[in-house]
């Protein structure tokens, strides 16, 4: 129980942590797909990239390639997380 | 040999290879049945995930919606990869560390209520039939073109074969064939691309291939893309035509369905470890990735390459194809192959001997229409699910390509319905009959009522395929449209938010799932039944957005209604909080696993 107890007591700032990379990567989610993939489009369209432009290449492969990024970073920060504040699995 | 025989080969060898494994692995238990034992590896989980995932909608039917409309298609592109992120960071890991079997049973516990483990019980079958009625126009669009027989009596044998598919393992078996066509499905998808991508741009890798030079003109491929589809009238392929909003809200309905549907989220329960199930989510997107980069490379190469075959001297002002070319050149045989299913079609109306392919809409291309004594546009019928397997065949590759499409055509349709079954069968029997209506039901008659279920579902999904709502990626992205807007924001309010009570979550689901199902039916007919709708997607009810977009909206309604109706009730028992922030922690989810 005292085990159950420390886990307890870092839980406010080890959710906190999780929180705030939830947010910053469902930002850059965002901003890739609905943004430069759709309504930023106008904006990045002098950019050209093999017969289109950026923001097309944003919709058809760009995002999706940052996603995968952004999985795979959340992964490692937080099982990296998860030992710092003792609560991953034994 | 000659293509049937050739086809045959192919689907026969890689079946024999499912079946075999799936025998192989047979589940015994009822919790294998369901879960695997929780035994399996993050990467494995993740191409069987994969395969799970990528149905006869992506493999089928997406780069053929891409390839006709161009870009303002790449919702699909973004929406089904973006939901994985949603998946990853939202719900994964903590749905594994609440270790249950269902999707329904944490509803269940975590808003304390059997009334909203049954009310997710209801919304997980309508969204996962939903899906099973557009797996099964994938299905018949493949039986059809396999066995060259009408598109309808391909939907019937498909059925037969789904279904006993299906009924033979559980979770485990279909675990490790998953991983085999998970293989069948990617090379299938890939190798055709390649030699296209070949031929057409001089690149091995479809998606650099699609921003590379056309080798023949040496324009870059799209510019000539654009250039020449504009040539006939229709929109440029790059351009952003589509109305804004409903481009973002179909868009965000895919993605957030993406982390609602439950045969997907019933993948991330059965990896050994929290740790894992993050890892998962990636892996699984890897595996995805490999298809959805290659897609819109499919797409825009064989709208190139059919656009080319229709005026084959030079573009438009070259001449158009000749029926007598049609009928005996060997390069146009795949028109003939494919009009035996009814899903390709042409007429020479003005009886010139050839066929003229335009945008007949168009008042440009009008004038050029009434100057040439065209009639109107003559490739009448050209169904876009058929796009991807007649591809090869299109590009004129050798016959073991176009048999292993084929092959990898029934592994994907295969795969996502056995998938899908399993969910709607393991929903009736654990959560709607073990969970509420009989508890002490024995093991074996829960495995017989699964199996019932299983065999219900896909009756009504055959029949509902024979007419379908839309093509096989439209019938789809409606059943994401029905899981977004009910179960993503219960599962997601349950983990991130402790003041969601039982009443909120009920009345939270119920009306999300009500609203959009009945905005659906609205546009797409009363059960789908064809001329019972009100309104139509070119005519929306709701400004510009269409019923396929809906489920943003949805999904918004719920989590506000979930929050009024909470704030009003009673608050969430102690216990009930005591279990969110355990389910917020990874330690401790070993023990989990006995329950």
């Amino acid at each position: 129980m005292a085990d159950q107890h420390t886990a307890k007591a870092s839980d406010g700032a080890y959710w906190a942590a999780n929180l705030r990379i939830i947010l910053i990567s469902l930002v850059i989610w965002a901003v890739v797909s609905f943004g430069f993939g759709i309504l930023l489009r106008p904006l990045l369209s002098g950019i050209a990239v093999g017969g289109a432009d950026l923001g097309f290449w944003f919709a058809q492969q760009g995002s999706i390639l940052v996603f995968l990024a952004l999985i795979f970073n959340y992964a490692w920060r937080m099982n990296k997380l998860d030992r710092e504040h003792g609560v991953e699995e034994e | 040999m000659d293509q049937f025989t050739i086809n045959l080969l192919f689907v026969g060898a890689s079946f024999a290879l499912y079946i075999g494994i799936a025998i192989w692995a047979r589940a015994g238990s009822t919790s294998e049945f369901y879960a695997a034992g929780r035994g399996v590896h993050p990467v494995t989980n993740g191409m069987a995930t994969a395969a799970d995932w990528m149905s006869a909608a992506s493999f089928i039917s997406m780069a053929g919606l891409i390839a006709f409309t161009g870009y303002d298609n790449s919702s699909y592109l973004m929406g089904w990869t973006g939901g994985y992120v949603l998946l990853a960071l939202l719900l994964a890991p903590y749905l594994r560390k609440f270790g249950k079997f269902t999707v329904s049973e944490f509803i269940g516990d975590r808003f304390y209520s059997p009334t909203a483990r049954l009310v997710a019980v209801v919304c997980l079958i309508v969204a996962s039939t939903t899906y099973v009625i557009g797996q099964m126009t994938g299905v018949g669009v493949a039986f059809g073109r396999f066995l060259e027989v009408e598109n309808t009596t391909g939907l019937l044998i498909g059925a037969v074969i789904v279904f006993a598919y299906a009924v033979f393992g559980g979770m485990k078996g279909v675990t490790y064939t998953q991983v085999a066509q998970y293989c069948v499905l990617i090379l299938a998808y890939t190798i055709p691309a390649i030699f296209i991508s070949l031929q057409l741009t001089g690149n091995p890798i479809p998606a650099l291939g699609l921003f590379g030079d056309h080798a023949a003109s040496g324009e870059p491929l799209l510019a000539k893309l654009d250039a020449i589809v504009k040539e006939l009238g229709f929109s440029e392929y790059t351009a952003h035509h589509a109305d804004t909003l409903n481009m973002v809200l179909f868009t965000l309905s895919l993605m957030i369905g993406t982390a609602g549907l439950p045969h997907v989220i019933m993948r991330f329960f059965t990896v050994p470890k929290v740790a894992d199930a993050r890892w998962s989510a990636g892996w699984a997107l890897v595996f995805i990735a490999l298809l959805y980069l290659t897609a819109p490379a499919v797409g825009a190469m064989a709208r190139l390459n059919i656009t080319e075959m229709m005026w084959p001297n030079g573009g438009i002002n070259g001449g158009a194809v000749t029926v007598q070319q049609i009928e005996n050149d060997q390069r146009y045989a795949w028109m003939a192959t494919w009009e035996k299913t009814g899903l390709l079609g042409w007429e020479d109306k003005n009886g010139d001997g050839a066929i003229q392919y335009y945008n007949d809409q168009n008042a440009d291309l009008q004038a050029m229409a009434a100057e040439k004594g065209w009639t109107g546009n003559e490739l009448t019928n050209f169904n876009r699910d058929i796009l991807v397997l007649a591809n090869p065949e299109i590009a004129n590759l050798p016959g073991w390509v176009i048999g292993l499409v084929a092959a990898g055509g029934l592994a994907a349709a295969l795969s996502t319905a056995a998938g899908l079954l399993l969910a709607i069968s393991s929903a009736v029997s654990h959560d709607l009959i073990k969970g509420a209506i009989n508890p002490n039901i024995s093991e074996k008659s829960e495995l017989l009522s699964a199996r019932i279920a299983m065999a219900v579902a896909i009756c009504v999904a055959t029949y509902l395929g024979l007419n379908p709502p839309g093509f096989a990626a439209q019938t789809v992205a409606l059943a994401f449209g029905l899981a977004a807007a009910s179960i993503f924001p219960a599962l997601m309010m349950g983990i991130f938010s402790t003041k969601i009570n039982n009443t909120g979550a009920v009345a939270g689901m119920l009306a999300g799932l009500i609203v959009t199902l009945v905005y659906i039916f609205l546009h797409k007919g009363w059960f789908f039944v064809p001329d019972t709708n009100s309104f139509s997607d070119a005519d929306p009810l709701l400004g510009t957005v269409k019923s396929t977009s809906f489920g943003a909206i949805g999904a918004a309604i719920n989590f506000a209604v979930a929050y009024l109706v909470a704030g009003m009730t009673k608050e969430t028992p102690e216990e009930i909080k005591a279990l969110v922030e355990s389910v917020r922690i990874p330690r401790g989810a070993g023990t989990a696993q006995d329950h």
